[in-house]
């Protein structure tokens, strides 16, 4: 596999870095496995596994710069590499808003690796395809399913000094089980960094446990109702709003955070007062890359923003917007430090458990899933989508019937005002995010969907 | 469709423009590198048939080999700066076999020697061999006869690599200006080039060798108004195209005037982005529609993305048999409705058909990835539901002879499977304008280029905004409104089209980046339709107060 230790990568990056006749330059470096097992009716249908290790060159002349990739690794094709990216950046225009390069960096080290996760093979892919499918079939319901894992390291080093080196495995996987008829359908979708923290069987039998629950859904008017939000269902609404939080597109005024006849709504109370979204890149749930994340667009091809490093930080705290993104060019703008976007985030929440949540609630929906969202207003942060997978009906403390899938027209910023509890948080999507149970929330259609 | 990647890719965040995804593998290159020859076709028969050779050795009874070389550039620039130039290649070799009945694949980057493809021939049955201990449906492949060593070349006058980026880069700063000059604040402006050489071999005795030239300019204007805290955008009203650069040669003959100028098969960024500038500003102060039931007026350049949700996924056989299940969903249109023959999917104006050949659409080829020879067929017919998309070891569900050549996979090393063809509404019959069409509208809108979109996994119920909003009252267009979204369901919307306008409004819509697939891939597919008309939409009101 193709996992390089942190000195055999710094030494290929010291190599490189020689061959520079720029006035400034920055290697990435990155490679690992990728392996998935995917299946649909009860039956694999695909699996396979890649091996990758590319090295990335940037070269810069004055604010001009060029970027050649390579996956070979003797002298001759990396100082090749080099002189291409050396080429290219000639013959670039020049970019007014190009940074120069960050010196040395200090990274913490996170825990973003695990050894579990690295030593997955093919026969341990077809196993918990297997854990899967084995109880679907047992109950004669369908699964279809999908799992990958990735197993890697990425180096980043520049002509400046900076050196940085991250090992990180992650698994993703989700699992779709229906009925036999069609009527019912469930949904689990764990990602973990540690795969012995992931049971396919596990995940697998709460799906079967929604698919039977929600045959024979009801029909309910759309309207305003108060739904309790599994953390899969109101990750990717919150993941949304997350990316917007950058100074600039605020600044400019075309953002959900540009104020009232200028600026930001930096400091501003914007959500109910027991919001509060941090990100930390040691939360040993949710360990993140010490350079990673945040909007991309940098240097070290995913990397993002330079390199610039990871660390705890709040962005919303009681409700009051406390920090958002600036790159390096527009905190030199607005003279203030450049600060990354979070990789993941961790909403902070409550001690309630969802089945808690579910028992103090007179009349509502709980909702587990969300599914096609898109932006209909970014001014707003409004997002349609649909419930999907079970969806149930409470009443008096008690889940009484499925419903039909509602599609929803909701902003995360008005949500995240009627909030009415918050539970304890859990890992969905890459973040920490609470059960929330919330007033208001607006359905505006209905959908047969299974 | 996944835009959301690239987009935070490039940083364009929360603007919502058309970007493309970059294949896999991809190496950067020079400008230049785009123009150099690939691999001799002695040279990629000769890979070919070692990888094929292999496989049968093997123990294989099916093999097929693509051979690809992909060819990326984009060029990207927000108001006078250019943000960047990215060349890429991407070149390997995909090998898939059937053995024991169970499919199997394995893909090699960068390969250029028979041993290395003939190992991952040997991969990919070695892959076959271990699915099919969990296999439960054998593979049933259609037959296809085998067409000797052919090739297809898109019909393309120039070949946009060859135009030196500074010119594109001249195009693009030249066209921000004007917008910025006609009152738009910011612009982010995207030209995308697209080549794939494609060479497939399969035991059945076909070598087709095939180049595939794609083109998609796009931008979107942004206007603000800093003393409201409003802010507008309006995105280009290009469409992707299966063209080479002459797609931006500047034709009186391929505009549609109008409310606002719309394009055919020569694309004027310029005209249309200093329209948008000041349609973005005119949107500030636009009327916020009143909900309700309206009738709906859709231009080309929008119905395209109700077409490919409500139509060319509900319709493609994957789904509706539930391979899909876990990502893309399922589908509504099941076998036992199209079995009845009576399924009335639309009106009886309502007519759909599935073509992989014609000509400036994206999905045009004269082979699929797995050697079927493209063709057009009819989906719904005077409203009734009579086909799906499928594949080689599909069709026999359908009781199909042959493929209809909707396979395709987006790399080398991706496995094809069944993609969405170009799925089109056909123009109506007899004549009739736009002009005419709205002059028989007492209460509608009429919307032009795509918005918001979202349908559920089943595709019932739909959600789409739009560009540009126009009211229309007592048969006029009454002004520019805003906040517009419908709200429809599939059966239900397609059964409320009253007209189609005639063929001479007919032009094509597209994406690049149809997402499908887990691992997820990408496919380019146009849509083509004349302006339609609908009775009775539910139309709501998107505005909100954060």
């Amino acid at each position: 596999m193709a996992i390089l230790s942190k000195e055999e990568a710094k030494k290929i990056i010291d190599k490189v870095l020689a061959y520079s006749k720029a006035d400034e330059m920055s290697v990435g470096l990155s490679g690992g496995r990728r392996g998935n097992i995917r299946y649909a009716r009860n039956s694999v249908s695909t699996s396979g596994e890649s091996d990758s290790l590319g090295l990335s060159v940037t070269s810069v002349f004055g604010k001009k710069s060029g970027t050649a990739t390579i996956n070979e690794f003797d002298d001759a094709s990396l100082e090749k590499t080099v002189r291409r990216a050396e080429e290219i950046a000639r013959l670039a225009p020049e970019n007014p808003e190009y940074m120069p390069m960050l010196g040395p960096q200090k990274y913490l080290d996170t825990s973003t690796f695990a050894q579990s996760t690295a030593n997955i093979n093919p026969e341990f892919r077809a196993q918990a395809a297997f854990d899967s499918i084995d109880p679907c079939r047992k109950k004669n319901l369908t699964a279809a399913g999908y799992m990958e894992d990735t197993t890697g390291f990425t180096a980043i080093g520049n002509s400046k000094g900076l050196f940085g080196y991250n090992k990180s495995t992650s698994v993703d996987f989700s699992i779709t089980v229906r009925t036999a008829d069609g009527t019912g359908s469930g949904y689990a979708n764990p990602d973990v960094n540690d795969v012995s923290k992931l049971s396919t069987r596990a995940s697998t039998e709460i799906a079967m446990q929604k698919a039977m629950a929600s045959v024979n859904a009801r029909a309910l008017e759309p309207g305003k109702y108060t739904v309790i939000l599994e953390p899969t269902a109101s990750v990717e609404l919150l993941q949304n709003m997350m990316r917007s939080v950058d100074a600039r597109s605020a600044d400019e005024g075309r953002s959900f955070m540009s104020k009232k006849g200028g600026g930001t709504r930096l400091g501003e109370k914007l959500f109910d007062e027991r919001v509060t979204i941090i990100s930390d890149p040691m939360n040993l749930e949710l360990p993140q890359s010490p350079f990673g994340g945040g909007g991309g667009g940098g240097r070290f091809g995913g990397g993002g923003n330079d390199g610039l490093p990871q660390e705890k930080r709040t962005w919303v705290e009681n409700g009051i917007v406390k920090n958002l993104a600036y790159s390096r060019f527009w905190a030199e703008k607005k003279g203030v430090q450049p600060i990354p976007g979070p990789g993941g985030f961790i909403m902070l929440g409550g001690n309630q458990s969802l089945a808690e949540m579910i028992k103090s609630t007179d009349k509502g929906i709980l909702v587990t899933r969300f599914w096609y969202i898109r932006a209909v207003d970014p001014q707003t942060q409004l997002y349609t989508g649909l419930t999907r997978d079970g969806t149930f009906y409470i009443e008096n403390g008690q889940i009484k019937f499925p419903v039909k899938n509602f599609r929803f027209n909701e902003s995360p910023v008005i949500m995240l005002n009627n909030v009415e509890a918050l539970g304890k948080p859990v890992r969905a999507g890459g973040n920490l995010i609470p059960p929330m149970k919330i007033r208001d929330f607006t359905f505006t259609s209905l959908s047969d969907a299974v | 469709m996944n835009r959301r990647d690239f987009n935070q890719m490039l940083g364009l965040g929360a603007v919502g423009m058309l970007a493309p995804t970059m294949p896999a593998f991809a190496r950067s290159v020079s400008a230049e590198a785009l123009l150099e020859p690939g691999l001799d076709i002695a040279v990629k028969k000769r890979l070919a048939d070692a990888a094929l050779n292999a496989a049968k050795a093997k123990g294989a009874t099916y093999a097929d080999v693509r051979i690809g070389r992909y060819l990326n550039q984009s060029v990207l620039t927000r108001e006078n700066k250019v943000q960047g130039i990215i060349n890429t290649e991407s070149f390997g070799v995909g090998v898939r076999v059937i053995v024991n009945g169970c499919w199997g694949f394995a893909s090699v980057g960068d390969a250029r020697n028979e041993s290395v493809v003939a190992k991952a021939a040997e991969t990919a049955v070695s892959i076959a061999k271990a699915n099919a201990r969990l296999l439960t449906e054998p593979v049933q492949l259609a037959p296809q006869k085998g067409f000797g060593e052919v090739s297809w070349k898109a019909p393309i006058k120039q070949n946009g690599f060859e135009v030196p980026v500074k010119e594109k880069v001249e195009l693009l700063l030249a066209c921000n200006a004007a917008a910025m000059k006609n009152g738009a604040n910011f612009v982010n402006n995207v030209m995308f080039l697209v080549n794939e050489q494609k060479y497939f071999a399969s035991t059945d005795g076909t070598y087709a060798d095939q180049d595939i030239h794609r083109i998609g300019p796009s931008f979107t204007v942004t206007a603000v108004d800093p003393q409201s805290g409003k802010f507008s955008t309006r995105n280009s009203l290009s469409a992707p195209m299966g063209m080479g650069y002459e797609y931006l040669q500047v034709n009186p003959a391929d505009k549609v005037t109008g409310i606002t100028t719309r394009y055919n098969t020569g694309y004027d960024m310029l005209e249309d982005i200093t329209l948008a500038a000041k349609q973005a500003k005119e949107k500030l102060t636009a009327k916020s529609v009143e909900a309700g039931k309206y009738d709906l007026v859709l231009d080309p350049s929008h119905t395209w993305l109700t077409i490919h949700e409500s139509v060319g996924h509900p319709l493609e056989l994957d789904r509706v048999l539930g391979y899909e299940a876990n990502y893309a969903g399922t589908s509504f249109a099941t076998l036992d409705k199209w079995q009845s023959k009576n399924f009335q999917y639309g009106s009886k104006q309502v007519n759909f058909f599935a073509d992989k050949v014609q000509p400036n659409s994206l999905g045009a080829v004269g082979w699929d990835d797995e050697g079927v020879k493209t063709k057009k067929w009819d989906l719904v017919k005077d409203g009734v539901l009579v086909n799906y998309q499928a594949i080689r070891d599909q069709v026999h569900i359908i009781g199909e002879k042959e493929s209809q050549g909707c396979c395709y996979a987006d790399n080398w090393s991706s496995v094809q499977f069944q993609r969405m063809a170009n799925v089109s509404l056909a123009p109506g019959k007899t004549p009739l304008s736009v002009e005419q069409m709205i002059k028989d509208v007492k209460k509608g809108i009429y919307i032009i280029g795509d918005g918001s979109f979202s349908i559920d996994q089943q595709r019932y119920n739909f959600q789409f905004g739009g560009q540009l909003f126009y009211e229309i009252k007592d048969g006029q267009i009454a002004g520019m409104l805003k906040d517009v979204s419908y709200q429809a369901n599939t059966r239900e919307f397609w059964n409320s089209c009253v007209a189609v306008c005639d063929e001479s409004d007919y032009r094509l819509g597209g994406a690049f980046n149809d997402g499908k697939g887990q691992p997820s891939q990408s496919s380019a597919v146009s849509h083509g339709s004349a302006t339609a008309r609908f009775s009775g939409v539910n139309v709501i009101n998107t505005a909100r107060k954060i």
